[in-house]
């Protein structure tokens, strides 16, 4: 049973059957899944919650399909990790790593929409899915497409490196590398959208696609007692998944899992794509475009779709936004590996590095719960890291030359072997 | 000579099916109720209260209206201007997700 009631426009109000349509026929404005929250708040409790598979599908009447999951019955449900380490480096007496790179099967939170994406498509009949993206979202699509049978297109630049295409062909996908730049691209694919009857997650599919992102944040509250912490730290590349965030909290206030909501949310950009935190920080409901120059090309959109809504979460929750360079990115991703053991993407050094500058700015406080979202697994973006970490210590093959290296790494040779 | 004005598919209802109109330099602003005057109705899905929408993009010769003077930006005979809807995924993605 479907707890949606239509789809509905963010801009203008205009009301839409459940179709899959994006955007709205009068102001080109997006379109936004309404749900019956009357209805779930009868049939949705913490106890029927609990008792379900350790997947994103144990809150499905917040998610917008009809029938039962198809897609991703193992997405979902990441760990929420207490950071002690990372903590005592950034000055925070209780933090937590949302932990989306040990997300399944594609190690991002792009595992999460594209599961609520493609179950949607098979309850609208799609046998083809397609997407234009070349990093976590052409390989959710590629992977979950292939378990769920989906005939597959995914879209890219034909100027793309090999490196970092290959854990979508893995999957054997139709790969069209398109002899243009990004904005060439996804122009091609919107057209292509109008004119073939495919599930393009992110442009037809959309609307349900993005709902997928509220699991990350039902998780979180979930995963600490079902309380919404004081501040949650969030990367930004359309904005999307903040808005959704701030959206998951307050839907389980709404139906009453939770009864108090005073979550800070906060925006975490790359200085050399900023334009939502440039905007709050310069207090503007003006999303200016960029052109965008930094290492955090997951997060790279100059032009981002849901940066006003995203301002408008930070700003009803009283957060705020900041932004960081290429080096505190990487020394950040360093930092986080260091310290809690996580290798995540630039995206994530982008969240820890922005962390540490509320933390500074004293925009979070010491005693306040916070969690930050680590959205994407590091192994994808080695290069990233290139000529950033230490370096192997090379010896001999005898005992010597290895209690060599063991006096520098020691200091003192104080090593014994028992 | 005038300003040559580009208009999406969604909008071409509106235009009696052109894909190619002219319109009286001046800032975007104007230029938008000029057309609006040709083609009742066009102004109000392009703008609402003398801003652009928040989801249309408007280039001139390519570029972005809002990395030049944004609705007060100067059209002169012989530009060409566009008017585009913003994909919902990014109007602008340079790097995939």
């Amino acid at each position: 049973m479907s707890y949606v009631k239509v789809l509905k426009c963010r801009e203008c109000n205009r009301e839409y059957p459940v179709e899959p349509i994006y955007v709205c026929e009068f102001c080109f404005g997006p379109l936004e899944v309404v749900y019956d929250y009357s209805s779930i708040k009868k049939v949705l409790k913490k106890r029927v919650i609990e008792k379900r598979p350790k997947n994103l599908w144990r809150y499905r009447e917040l998610l917008p399909i009809d029938g039962e999951p198809r897609v991703g019955l193992e997405s979902g449900f990441t760990p929420l990790l207490r950071a002690n380490n990372l903590g005592k480096a950034l000055g925070i007496d209780e933090l937590y790593i949302k932990d989306d790179t040990a997300n399944h099967p594609t190690l991002s939170f792009k595992d999460r929409v594209v599961s609520v994406a493609l179950t949607k498509a098979k309850e609208f009949g799609f046998e083809t899915a397609a997407c234009a993206s070349t990093g976590n979202l052409a390989h959710s699509v590629s992977a979950l497409g292939a378990k769920s049978g989906f005939e597959r297109f995914i879209f890219i630049p034909a100027a793309l490196e090999a490196s970092k295409i290959v854990a979508s062909l893995v999957y054997e996908p139709n790969l069209i590398a398109v002899d243009g730049n990004y904005d060439d691209v996804n122009r091609l694919c919107s057209e292509i959208a109008n004119k073939y009857r495919w599930a393009f997650v992110n442009i037809n599919i959309r609307p349900f696609y993005a709902e997928g992102s509220k699991t990350h944040g039902f998780e979180i509250v979930e995963q600490l007692g079902w309380k919404a912490p004081d501040n949650v730290v969030v990367p930004c590349a359309s904005g999307s998944l903040l808005t959704k965030i701030w959206k998951s909290f307050k839907e389980l206030k709404e139906i009453g899992i939770m009864k108090d909501l005073n979550s800070k949310v906060f925006a975490a950009q790359a200085t050399g794509c900023s334009p939502i935190s440039a905007a709050i920080k310069q207090e503007t409901d003006i999303i200016r475009p960029v052109k965008p120059q930094t290492i955090a090309k997951s997060l790279a959109i100059g032009n981002p779709a849901d940066g006003y809504y995203a301002l408008q979460a930070v700003k009803e929750s009283g957060g705020y936004g900041e932004d960081v360079s290429d080096q505190e990115i990487i020394d950040s991703i360093k930092l986080l590996a260091r310290t809690e053991g996580i290798f995540s993407e630039t995206a994530g050094g982008v969240t820890v590095a922005v962390a540490k500058k509320l933390r500074e700015l004293r925009k979070i406080a010491q005693d306040e719960v916070t969690v930050l979202c680590i959205t994407g697994n590091g192994l994808k973006t080695q290069e990233a890291l290139n000529g950033h970490t230490i370096s192997p210590h090379y010896i001999k093959p005898n005992l010597a030359s290895f209690e060599e290296v063991l006096k520098k790494v020691s200091g003192l040779g104080g090593y014994r072997w028992r | 000579m005038a300003v040559i004005v580009r208009i999406p598919t969604p909008l071409q209802g509106l235009t009696n099916g052109r894909e190619e109109v002219r319109g009286k330099p001046g800032t975007i602003i104007e230029l938008i109720n000029d057309l609006d005057k040709q083609f009742p109705g066009l102004g109000e899905r392009i703008s609402e209260e003398g801003k652009v929408r928040r989801f249309v993009n408007i280039y001139v010769n390519e570029e972005d209206i809002r990395f030049l003077k944004a609705e007060q930006t100067e059209v002169k005979e012989g530009d060409e201007v566009s008017i585009v809807p913003a994909i919902a995924g990014g109007g602008v993605v340079k790097e995939g997700l």
